[in-house]
């Protein structure tokens, strides 16, 4: 019995730590989601037709790494939006702790920096947690049946484009084109951190 | 002749009165310290050092509001704990092109005393997991070593003053 009590506790101990943390892995199948676009417009995931899958990126307006690579963003959605792999950027920052990362500031900046990509409002903060998005940029590729197949850096330079030797994003996304398995599934950069709301 | 004589000597008095004045400036200011840059190597040598020396080694970048923050906790056990064998070691996580231009007029400017490094690796993928494989990438971050008693600590996120001092207390035991 006390055995079994034992094993039972630590059961829920590890169910109970599992749902501490709600990341999405390489492999899972990521949560749908529902989010107001720049444009006014709700987009939900599952909505984007004819696509063979996503680029999701969580970044901001302010970081100065997302900052970084907002071209190189740009890039990867007109060279991979074509292909069936469209960027779906998301903004996670709480604008009670970065004012300049509000949904009327994403507007301006997305209009200003001339996005190609929806850029999406994640007021509530749910959708990077149930991701287990912690960064900007961090980049989360699904298959059209939203398997994660790639989460990290979009290349392993942030400070120099013209200095990448290893394009993370597009080798993955190359891969699932060519029907192959992703090599490097996941990758890790310094970034800034979401800012979350404080409670 | 005469002017040019006398705007020599008033040119050689000023020279002379600048230069006391920046060696009185130098004496009442931080003198900028070098900031050596590392290699990711340099974290295996942190934590194989045959030193009873506690290494406590902060993860940072100027850009870095919550790291800029908690600075002042560092500095602060840094000289709490100057009669004693802990070596604090800020690793700025900056752009390179800013060094020059940002972390050293930073450091200056914020008169940090704590040893400053530069991680000199454009692919932070190449060192993250040497520091901690559970490490996600996101600073501040805070590894707490003490090499010859093989005690390592690492935390991810901001740090209070407290609970970096309990860090060091359990190295120290």
């Amino acid at each position: 019995m006390k055995q079994l009590l034992a094993a039972l506790s630590l059961v829920i101990a590890f169910m109970a730590a599992s749902f501490t943390l709600p990341a999405h892995r390489v492999g899972e199948v990521a949560s749908d989601f529902h989010l107001k676009n720049v444009d006014g417009k709700m987009v939900r995931l599952s909505d984007l037709k004819e696509v063979k899958g996503y680029i999701v990126v969580f970044t901001c307006n302010t970081c100065p790494f997302a900052k970084a690579y907002e071209e190189r963003i740009i890039a990867l959605h007109q060279k991979y939006a074509p292909l069936g792999y469209p960027v779906v950027a998301i903004n996670s920052n709480d604008k009670m702790v970065k004012p300049d990362d509000s949904y009327e500031s994403m507007q301006s900046y997305a209009k200003e920096k001339k996005f190609p990509f929806v850029y999406l409002y994640d007021e509530t903060q749910e959708v990077a947690q149930t991701y287990g998005a912690l960064k900007t940029p961090h980049v989360y590729l699904l298959d059209n049946q939203r398997v994660v197949r790639y989460i990290g850096a979009i290349d392993d330079n942030s400070e120099d484009a013209s200095a990448v030797k290893e394009k993370y994003v597009e080798n993955a996304v190359d891969a699932l084109l060519a029907g192959k398995e992703v090599a490097l599934k996941e990758t890790k950069a310094i970034g800034c951190g979401i800012k979350w709301k404080r409670s | 002749m005469a002017p040019v004589i006398f705007q020599f000597r008033k040119s050689l008095f000023s020279r002379r009165l600048q230069i006391s004045f920046a060696l009185l400036l130098l004496s009442h200011l931080a003198i900028a310290q070098d900031i050596p840059f590392i290699k990711a190597a340099q974290i295996e040598q942190w934590k194989n050092a045959n030193t009873d020396t506690i290494y406590v080694i902060n993860f940072w970048a100027t850009w870095c509001g919550p790291c800029v923050a908690e600075l002042p906790e560092f500095e602060k056990l840094q000289q709490q704990y100057a009669g004693q064998k802990v070596k604090v070691i800020l690793v700025s996580t900056d752009f390179k092109k800013q060094v020059e231009t940002r972390v050293k007029p930073f450091v200056l400017e914020k008169n940090l005393h704590s040893q400053v490094v530069f991680m000199d690796e454009s692919n932070p993928n190449n060192w993250i997991n040497l520091v901690n494989p559970d490490w996600s990438g996101l600073i501040p971050a805070t590894l707490v070593i003490a090499p010859q008693k093989k005690f390592e600590h690492f935390y991810e996120g901001e740090l209070t003053y407290e609970k970096l001092e309990t860090l060091v207390q359990s190295a120290l035991k």
